[in-house]
Formats: structure tokens, sequence, C-alpha cells
């Protein structure tokens, strides 16, 4: 194989690093750190608070670092005015120093050369880091077209490097977060109800009477005001649904769980829909007042009764027409949650309409225990130049495929990046930015050849992970303890603010994303579109155009405001949809234009052939996909991920508890590494379940390395939302090796 | 005045949260804990439960952690809290194996330690650290000498349990079933 761009471990250059920080560190890394303050010695120190939101997932929870008098970050917690958090972080938030703290952590511009035939990184000055990127994406911009440039994201960085994109004429910016996550959902939901349930998720668990959850497990996904909220659900006796192949931890606080047969999860929708309208149990005052293509959808769901979900699902007939009549009974205070990682069998969008189209039969949208309105607080732009119009963008790498996809699909990009005969959209350059593509896209041989052919890969995140490693520039930025960002504007229940500021100065040679796109921008004549010397000047502008100030804000943390709108549909309103019509379309006429079913149906998918088991992966409260193997304060709670396999399949394979096995799939590829077995009665026969994010295989990840397995290499086949490109995962079944498969030679 | 913890079963999932926060508050080592959780499985696939709680020193009214020492580092607090002070323990770890719920653990610095109920935060009329960061709110906390406090009425409208109670050492820590 061309390699152009060899793989390089960055952990040779750990000690000239280090050197680097030398004088500037403002914690003692590592295990002599906490005893020096042990003894309870700190009671009654005082504290400096400095409020943040967090960084270690997305749900961006406010709240407060405590730091000491020596500069050091004590402790996190939560702002008890955030209405996401209501004060209290969840343990990955809780922990969120250890990506402060985290001895690995990127420390300099990193530059790959070839010294004596072999390529390696050499530590660079920032000004030599830049003034090479900017002279290479003058490059591409001059032969390609700046069109040419893309840019991969997660989080807040992302914006200030789409901003410099967009500056420099390109609209080719995409994330993970669509295509293989919410994407689905945001889509059936749109089709639907004319939008999306939004992040955080506009549903109402606090005041459900009803709560379905299908395929979402809140309390091990640690989506903190869900989690929050299901609590609250449970104090005040509301009655919770549970639909998956495992005994999640949601399952075990349900009145139900319904151990379904993976795979299909549609089949019971529809059931429950044909439940709902043949035994007259829908809102029909509801239906008749907002929902349009209702006589369609009852001929639709005609022969789909609970008799013949039961042959599919494994779920009996009694148990799909109680719920349905649980779920009538709460009606409208009834939530069918959306959830939210929804890309698993490539019939995604048709699922998330049939969830969807069960919140409208029940009245949800728009009622006290559904789905809420939301209201949020629009921050001004800060002034810049308007930005150049792109001659070509990411739609037109689709090729005429996903007709309905609102947002870029990454693997799109990805594809466009690799040079071929009627490539006509060639992208040459990526920047990635707080995403781990290659533990977080599945379809790994096409990412690894788009990376070979790209002239420009610049990687800019905290820590080496296992992208960097294929940069031509990676670019160390500090993490979100050290920097300013934008201000986080929530659209929920009640509209907020938050304001995230430096608790210390950044440690080592490390930088802010904003600073390192405004660099990259002026090398590039930009620097009209970064009119400022510090990212303070831009949120104290915004903040006083809200007519407030950056001062009270560093006091403050959140600011909440009251609702100037209602959070649910008024009785006697004339409430319109944001759909073409105004109504919500439990028939949709723009999917059957598109030459999609207008209403869901159910596709029987692949089984496992004997001997295979399906993989099923899903979270860890203590983790958030691959970011936080390596946070010394989170691994202690989970150092690494198990397979878990029933008692009955780990007794015919002989399989013992925490015994070692390496799992290989469908395909033939076997796991990098091997994983711990579980034996557990909380999982079918037919399936094996692992947590996300784990078998680190960049062994710069010093604590992470070769701990666990990563579900994504075991995914090889990707079934395709044709609708809008997601990539449905769960498609791959995986068998035990006992003992380490010999590696085969390449002749 | 008589310090004690309820701990809501039903609403507990099991996330750590506690773990973390009383590490960070505590300054406990890194690979060492005051508090962990606990998942107790019964039944067999699908008629399966679980059992989620977290656990920590039950500050016991019989402790046996406290007759056992030999320093009388280990020693009650007002408010029945249990305590070990660290300039008097010699680290022989006697508690350590009187203690029937395995929650004292060696410091690396050479003395035992374990949950303090956060004093310190709770002499400054704040909750414990682990109570306070919960984000299922599962956890409550207060004096049972108290008839207004939320443990009291807690403890008063729901089903509980504490563990080991066949060792006597009437702990103070009760499990809401």
């Amino acid at each position: 194989m061309h390699t152009r761009r060899k793989f390089i471990k960055i952990s040779s250059l750990g000690l000239g690093a280090t050197a680097l920080a030398g004088g500037m560190t403002k914690w003692v890394i590592g295990a002599s750190a906490p005893k020096s303050l042990s003894s309870g010695s700190k009671m009654g120190t005082a504290f400096r608070m400095v409020p943040t939101y967090c960084e270690v997932c997305f749900w961006k929870c406010a709240g407060w670092s405590y730091v000491s008098e020596e500069g050091q970050i004590q402790k996190i917690t939560g702002n008890a005015d955030d209405p996401q958090c209501n004060g209290r972080l969840c343990p990955r938030g809780t922990g969120g120093v250890g990506m402060f703290t985290d001895p690995d952590r990127l420390k300099t511009p990193l530059m790959r050369v070839t010294e004596n035939g072999e390529q390696t990184y050499r530590e660079a000055s920032w000004d030599e880091a830049l003034d090479f990127i900017a002279k290479k994406m003058k490059e591409i911009a001059e032969k390609n077209g700046p069109e040419s440039m893309a840019l991969f994201n997660h989080g807040s960085s992302g914006k200030y490097f789409t901003q410099l994109l967009n500056a420099y004429g390109s609209s080719n910016v995409t994330a993970p977060s669509f295509a293989q996550c919410r994407g689905p959902r945001d889509t059936g939901f749109e089709l639907t109800f004319g939008e999306s349930v939004s992040s955080p998720e506009v549903t109402d668990i606090r005041d459900t009477r009803c709560l379905v959850l299908i395929g979402s497990h809140i309390g091990e996904n640690m989506h903190n005001g869900q989690v929050q909220e299901m609590s609250e659900a449970i104090d005040n006796g509301a009655t919770i649904i549970t639909v998956d192949p495992r005994l999640s931890t949601a399952a075990s606080k349900s009145k139900y769980w319904l151990p379904i047969k993976p795979s299909t999860d549609l089949a019971l929708l529809l059931s429950w829909i044909h439940v709902l309208i043949y035994d007259d149990l829908y809102n029909k005052e509801y239906v008749a007042k907002y929902a349009e293509g209702f006589n369609e959808l009852k001929e639709h769901v005609r022969n789909f009764t609970p008799e013949w979900a039961y042959g599919i699902t494994t779920i009996k007939p009694e148990l799909i027409r109680n719920t349905a009549r649980e779920m009538a009974n709460a009606s409208p205070a009834t939530l069918i949650h959306p959830g939210r990682h929804t890309s698993w069998y490539g019939d995604d969008v048709q699922r998330s309409r049939a969830i969807a189209i069960l919140n409208a039969l029940l009245g949800s949208w728009g009622n006290r225990g559904g789905i809420f309105l939301k209201e949020g607080i629009k921050v001004p732009d800060f002034p810049h130049p308007e930005y150049p119009k792109p001659k070509w963008s990411w739609q037109d790498t689709l090729n005429g495929r996903y007709p309905l996809a609102k947002e870029s699909i990454t693997n799109t990009i990805i594809e466009a990046s690799i040079p071929a005969e009627g490539n006509t959209h060639q992208i040459k350059g990526w920047i990635v930015s707080g995403t781990n593509l290659v533990v977080a896209i599945p379809l790994k041989e096409q990412l690894m050849k788009a990376m070979q052919s790209l002239d420009l890969l610049v990687v800019v995140d905290t820590m080496p992970m296992e992208i960097t490693g294929f940069a031509d520039v990676v670019l160390p930025e500090c993490t979100y303890l050290e920097r300013y960002d934008d201000l986080r504007a929530t659209a929920h229940r009640e509209p907020t603010l938050a304001l995230r500021m430096p608790a210390v100065e950044p440690m080592y040679e490390t930088k802010p994303a904003w600073w390192i796109a405004k660099q990259i921008g002026e090398r590039l004549g930009l620097g009209t579109y970064f009119n400022y010397t510090d990212l303070k000047e831009v949120l104290d502008w915004q903040l006083k155009q809200l007519g407030l100030s950056l001062e009270e804000m560093e006091r403050i943390g959140v600011k909440k405001y009251a609702r100037k709108t209602p959070a649910y549909i008024l009785p006697d309103s004339d409430h319109k949809f944001k759909t073409a019509s105004g109504k919500i379309q439990l028939f949709s006429k723009e999917l059957e234009e598109n030459g999609f079913d207008p209403m869901p149906k159910y596709t029987a998918h692949a089984q496992p052939d004997d001997g295979f088991y399906r993989l099923i992966y899903g979270r860890a409260p203590m983790h958030t996909f691959s970011r936080t193997a390596n946070n010394r304060n989170l691994v202690a709670l989970m150092p690494e991920n198990a397979v878990w396999v029933n008692p009955q399949v780990a007794e015919l394979w002989g399989l013992k508890k925490d015994q070692y096995v390496w799992l290989k799939n469908q395909d033939g590829v076997v796991s990098n590494f091997p994983v711990k077995v579980r034996v557990t009665e909380r999982i079918r026969w037919d399936s094996v379940y692992i947590v996300h994010g784990f078998g680190h295989h960049h062994k710069p990840l010093t604590y992470a390395f070769g701990r666990g397995v990563n579900d994504t290499e075991l995914i090889t086949n990707v079934m395709t939302d044709p609708i809008m490109g997601g990539t449905g995962m769960r498609g791959n079944f995986v068998t035990f090796l006992k003992d380490e498969p010999k590696k085969e030679a390449k002749l | 005045m008589r310090y004690a913890m309820a701990i809501d079963t039903r609403k507990c999932v099991g996330c750590s949260d506690c773990v973390v926060a009383c590490q960070t508050e505590n300054n406990v080592p890194v690979g060492f804990c005051r508090d962990w959780v606990v998942e107790v499985v019964d039944g067999t696939y699908p008629n399966v439960s679980i059992e989620l709680r977290t656990e920590r020193c039950n500050h016991c009214d019989n402790s046996p952690c406290v007759r056992c020492c030999p320093t009388g580092a280990s020693h009650i607090e007002d408010g029945g809290i249990v305590l070990v002070e660290h300039n008097k323990c010699i680290g022989c770890g006697a508690c350590i194996q009187a203690c029937p719920y395995d929650a004292r653990y060696s410091h690396p610095d050479g003395y035992v330690d374990k949950c303090t109920f956060c004093i310190h935060r709770v002499r400054e009329g704040k909750n414990p650290a682990c109570v306070s960061v919960c984000p299922t709110s599962c956890m409550s906390f207060g004096d049972l000498d108290d008839p207004n406090s939320k443990i009291v009425n807690v403890l008063k409208n729901r089903k509980f349990k504490s563990l080991a109670p066949e060792a006597g050492t009437k702990p103070q820590i009760f499990y809401l079933i």
C-alpha cells in the first residue's frame, strides 16, 4: 500500500515535550499530586470559583472550577442555576479535571518529517506549524479551489474552524454526530413534526406520566438532565416502559421491560400504532386538530396486529396491548423517547418516523409530560465581512443519494477525498478538531485510503488520539478548563446562557482553538474575519448586546431568562407545526415524492449465523466515547470494557467469568485486543454487548492502550440509510476466539 | 444528634458520580475509594432484576472498628460519625479486618482511611460531597433526631433495609427498596 502518510506514534517525543513545559507547570502531574494535599489539609482552604461549562460530553453542563490559592484545580461542581444540571454534574464532569491533568496530553505542535527515510514527528514552534498550514491551504485554494478543504469536528472548538473555512471559501463542514448518531432521528422528526427534538432534547421527562424508551439507555448514557428527570419521574410514579434486548439500568427501573429480539423494533412500533388506532385509544381530538394522513395510516397498519408482531419481536401480544394501553391512559403526558444514537439498521429514519407517529397519536408534542416547545436566546454574531460563496458544497458529493440529508455526511466527504474517475468534487485537505475519526467512523478502509490521498491533514486535539498519528501537523489544544469559549446558548424549557472561562493558564505550549483558527486566518489574509485580539472582546460585545457584560457573567456563570412564549400548546390556540402545511405528517408526502415509503414498513434484517451473536454496543455512565478512556479520574471506575454474554452461551462455549477472548466478526475481522467476558443474565442469548470507546491502539495513550475492545473495528457491515445517509452499525455478528489468533503474514 | 444516610435503590443508576466526587473532595489517591457502587443481579433472563446501590462506611452505632483500634485513632465524633485520626493511626489494619463492610483501606501515606460523611462540609451545613452531586438525587443525609429532617420523613414513608444486619453493628446507612 502506498504509505505517503505513514502512521506515526507520538510517544517517542514525550521527553522533549515535557522539557519544553518546564517552568510553566501549574499542576503536579501523576501519583504524587494528591498526596501532598491529603490528610484533609484543604479543609478550610479558600477557593476561587471560576465558571465553566463542561466539555467531557455534548450536554455542556455549567459548573464551577474550584481553584486553590496555589493555582490548582481542586474540583469541579455543577452550577445550581443551570437547568441543564441543577448543580449536579455527572461522574465525567466531576472527573473532568482528569482531562487537564492527563500526563499524556499533546504538549507542543508537531510536524511530520522524514529523517533517514523514516517518517516521524518533530516538535515545531507555533509559527512554523501555522505558516506551514497556511502555505498548504493557499496551494490547495489555488490548485483545487478553497472548496477542497473540509472540516471534521465535534464539540465547542469546531465553531472557530467553521468560521475559518467559511472565510476561506468552503462550507464542507461535517461531524460524526449526524450520520453516525442522531441524524436518522432528527430527519424522522423533521419529516413528521417539521422540527427535530434538538440537543439537549426537548423531552418533558420530568412531568411525564408514561416514559417509553426504545433502545435508549438513560442512566448508562449520562445525558445529565434526562437522568435527573427520569429520577423525578420515578419519584412521581410515572410508568416506565423499556424496550431493549438487554436489561439496561433503565429497564431495571421500569414497570415493563420488553426484551425484544434485536433489529425488530419497527414491528413493535407498528403494532403499537395498530393497537392505538384499532382499539380506539389514540388522542382523537389532537389528531383531528393537528395531524393529516390519519386515514392512510389507519389503512397502512391494518394488519400489523400484536399477533403479527409477536412472531417477529418475541414480545407477547398481551404485553404489546397492555403497554399500548398504559401509553394511552397517560396521554398526552406520554413520551416515546426519540433516542439519540439511532443509526442502527439502515431503515432508521423510518423507525424514527414510527416513534414520531406514536408520539403524534398520543398528543405528546406540545403537551406537558410529552415534548415541550423550546425557547432560547439568540446571541448576535460578532460583526464580520460576508463569507464568500463556495462554488460547490457537501451536497454535491452526494451524487443524487440521500436526498433528505439536512446536514453533511462524514462518509461522503471521506469518499470525496479519494481520487476516482468521475469525482469532480475532490477534497484535498482536512482539519480534524475534537473527533477521533479512526475510532468513531465505520468503514476504516475507505477512511485510510482517503487520509493517504490528502495534501494536508491537520489534527487539533488535547490528546494523542489515534487520528493524530495520520496528521501532517498536530496542534495541541488546551482543555476546556484553560480557555474562554463561545457562549453556550441553550434553547430548552427556559432560555439560558452559560460562560466558560479559564480556571488556569494553558499548560505546556497548548492554545485555545479560537486562537489557532484566527492565527491561520490571518496568515491566509483573512484577518478581517477575526477582527479581535482576544475572544473576550467577542464575548463582551455579544453580552453587551444582550444587556449583560462579561464581568457579570464571570461572576454568575449562568444567566436564566424568563420565557416569553408558552412551553405547551394552549388549548384554544391555533398551533402551527413547522411542516409545509402546518400539520403533523402521519403520511409523508415528502418521502413519497423522493421515492421512499411515505409510512414506515417493517423490513426483516439479517440474523446471526450459528455460533455468531449480534454485536450490540452502548455507553457507560463514567465514559464519553473514546475520549475518557485515558482520564485517570475515571478509569478506575471502568478501566476496560467487557463483553456481556448470556450464561447459556457461556456454557456452550465454556467461557468463564473474567476470561479474555478475542472477537471475530462475520467478515473475519478479529479484534486488536482481547476482551474480558462478563457472564450475565442481563443479555439475550442471541446477542453480546460491549461498551463503546475502548480498545485504543495508540501507545501514547499510556493508560488506555490495549484495554478492552473497540466495537467500531468489528463494524465492517454498514447499512446506509438511503434517506439521509446514516450509517447503520447494528448488523454485525461476532464469535469468540479463546486463543490468541495467529497474525497472518501478508505475502 | 445522629447523622445517617438513606439511599434510594429505585433511583440509583450506578453512575459512580459519588465515587468521583468523594475522590476530588477528599483527595483520595487515584486507585482508592471511600465509596463504591454495587450491582446485584437476580433471576434468569428475561425474569431478571438489578439492585444498584452506592456503599460506604455505615458509621455504625456499635462499631467493631472503634472497639478494636489499639491507639484510639478510630473514634466516634459528635453525631455518631466514625472517624480515623490520621496522626494517631499506626496503620495496623485491625479495623480493616473488623469491618464487615470492607469500608476501610490503607492509605499510601501509612494510615487507614475511610468515609467521614464529609464532616468538614457537614459542619458548614452542607451535604456530603456524594449526596450533593448525585444526578438522581437518590441520597438523603441528615439528623435522625430531627423529626423535620428529610431523612426521617423518607424513612417513615418507605421500606428500607440495612446491610449485614446480622453483624449486629447497627449501621446508619439505610437502603430504600
